[in-house]
């Protein structure tokens, strides 16, 4: 019986342990891939790299302003595209979303939220860009809004449904109509957890790369015009990581670091909204 | 005309408007609210038709073979598929027999073993792996995790099981194992996260119960919590499982991209992702931009099939909320 008893501690010990160490290596494979990152690419980064446009093939040097602003750009315009239709398809899920409408775009967002980014870039290209005619930023943008919607509208839905009944209760006892309510009690009570969830989404797609293959295109100058193809870091550290050149995979590194540092940025900017939320939280 | 208006001027709307929802502004925000959501819907039959309607001459033209025959010859206009399903199933798998346990141990540490003031950070760390982009994860797999494979994994793998079909030939770095290996380290922040929020829904008397039957910490969480929350943890690795199919950029710059059928994880692969992406803008003939897209209705198909069976099995779980919609 005794036997039994150690051998069932050591076990759970064991376990235990195995589990501790699982985590450990999770953990260990982010530090790994950050500290390379950093390790790799730091030593890049310098002014020239913010400010001056990629040099031809084989030469050194050159940066990659045109990808910097072009992120900018593309996901700004997602981000417009998407926000307004990601945000009012949770609303509509929290608020009217109880009967079979609600049940089929709820299942609807849960499984689009798992497509292929790629299967997203072939239909902005039949839908965008072979209508008309060339590659264009917009393309790219429209394409990034369609990964971006199903996900903000489940975090919208569910920072809304954190929202107490009370008040909505109380501003519907007070007068106020059903679409004053929604908007200036719900919708600004759950605001953080919805700038969370916006936040979340941005950062999701700033760093996609496959719906814009063959949308945006990706562009060797510098070009703000978004009917145009358009750079982006996310592009660019794929030409420069496949290619054959060592300047390029040192351009690569240092173009990761900082698409990595934006997409941390965006991040924990979510997290910390999200922390003021329950800070606020009664 | 000697009579006074009876109208009162600027009567206050009454309150009972507002709550039988007669208002017309209130109609109107509804509508709006109704017609965004229903772009989804409109949004996946818009991606389905049209993948279908482009496809459409490559599946008249192949039929059912496509699926099974593995030439893939643009310059004859033949095309068979069979190696890019291979190699997605075949990476994916791989991916999942290193994901799924290193996930699970992430999850039952974070809930069951670890101390409180660890959880948190822990759990941000390992979901922070979702934040980093594919491209990145390529990135560090051609110039870290590749050099790594070939100096200190494979060598030893070769002896140990060098015998085997799944080892043999030579490893030049490009290969099933690298795409299968970056595939596990992002599929794990999905697994783990989904996972963790299920066993955080397994009630506390599952486990006081076990333990006050005197089992031990570990038998507690293996006999009474996670058979509890099976449905959702096997949910979380399917989703895992549909993550892996899709994946794009991290394995067509790792896989190797080669049209072949072999069991060695050593030789390069190619699946249907990395096809599209790699493929897509030389298509120069319509055939070969159809038989394209029908690899990407194949997919779209799949990962929507594959996902709507992992949210079913959550939501058994964990019905109506949206568990784990915050990882993903």
């Amino acid at each position: 019986m005794n036997g039994r008893r150690l051998r069932r501690r050591v076990v759970s010990g064991t376990m235990t342990a195995l589990v501790a160490v699982l985590s450990f290596v999770a953990v260990l494979a982010l530090v790994l891939i950050l500290g390379h990152l950093v390790a790799k690419g730091a030593s890049s980064l310098d002014w020239n790299f913010f400010v001056k446009n990629p040099l031809p093939a084989g030469q050194s040097g050159g940066g990659v302003a045109n990808a910097i602003v072009g992120t900018l750009i593309i996901v700004g315009f997602a981000a417009l595209i998407g926000l307004p239709i990601g945000i009012g398809t949770g609303l509509y899920l929290a608020e009217y979303g109880s009967g079979r409408v609600g049940w089929i775009v709820r299942f609807v967002a849960d499984v689009l939220n798992g497509t292929p980014s790629i299967v997203v870039g072939i239909f902005a290209w039949t839908w965008l860009v072979k209508p008309m005619g060339h590659f264009s930023a917009l393309a790219g943008s429209v394409g990034l809004a369609v990964l971006m919607v199903p996900m903000l509208a489940r975090t919208t839905e569910e920072m809304v449904r954190l929202v107490p009944h009370s008040l909505r209760e109380a501003a519907l006892a007070l007068g106020y109509p059903r679409w004053r309510t929604s908007l200036r009690v719900i919708a600004r009570t759950a605001l953080a957890g919805i700038v969370t969830g916006c936040l979340v989404g941005i950062a999701r797609v700033a760093g996609e790369t496959a719906p814009l293959l063959f949308t945006a295109l990706g562009n060797l100058n510098f070009s703000t015009s978004i009917l145009q193809p358009m750079q982006t870091l996310s592009l660019q550290i794929y030409v420069y990581a496949t290619g054959p050149f060592d300047e390029w995979h040192r351009l690569a590194w240092a173009a990761a670091l900082v698409l990595m540092g934006l997409v941390l940025l965006l991040s924990l900017a979510a997290r910390w909204a999200i922390r003021q939320h329950h800070g606020a939280a009664r | 005309m000697t009579t006074v208006p009876m109208e009162p001027v600027a009567a206050p709307e009454p309150r009972w408007h507002a709550l039988r929802g007669t208002n017309v502004t209130d109609r109107l925000y509804r509508g709006v609210l109704t017609a965004l959501a229903l772009m989804l819907p409109l949004l996946l039959i818009a991606l389905v038709s049209e993948l279908a309607v482009s496809a459409w001459p490559a599946i008249r033209h192949f039929g059912l073979s496509f699926l099974w025959t593995s030439v893939w010859d643009p310059v004859a206009g033949v095309f068979g598929a069979a190696p890019m399903i291979f190699g997605t199933l075949a990476s994916s798998l791989l991916a999942l027999i290193i994901a799924v346990p290193l996930a699970l141990g992430v999850s039952i540490y974070l809930t069951e073993f670890a101390p409180k003031w660890l959880r948190q950070p822990v759990a941000f760390l390992v979901e922070l792996l979702a934040a980093i982009p594919s491209v990145v994860y390529g990135l560090w797999g051609i110039f870290v995790l590749i050099p790594f494979l070939r100096t200190v994994v494979v060598p030893p793998l070769r002896a140990a099981l060098g015998w085997t079909p799944f080892l043999s030939g030579v490893f030049y770095g490009n290969s099933l194992l690298a795409g299968g290996v970056i595939l596990a380290i992002m599929i794990v922040p999905y697994i783990a996260a989904v996972s963790r929020e299920v066993l955080l829904a397994v009630p506390v008397s599952q486990r006081e119960a076990a333990l006050g039957m005197g089992a031990t910490r570990w038998e507690a969480v293996w006999t009474a919590v996670v058979p509890y929350g099976r449905a959702g943890l096997i949910g979380a690795v399917i989703l895992g499982l549909g993550r892996a199919l899709g994946e794009t950029m991290a394995v067509t710059m790792l896989i190797g991209n080669r049209h072949d059928i072999g069991l060695s994880v050593l030789q390069p692969a190619y699946t249907m992702a990395a096809a599209i992406a790699n493929e897509f803008s030389e298509a120069t003939t319509d055939l070969y931009l159809s038989a394209l897209f029908e690899v990407g209705l194949i997919l779209f198909v799949v990962t929507v099939v594959v996902n709507a069976l992992a949210r079913l099995l959550i939501w058994r779980v964990a019905r109506g909320t949206a568990v784990g919609s915050r990882a993903l």
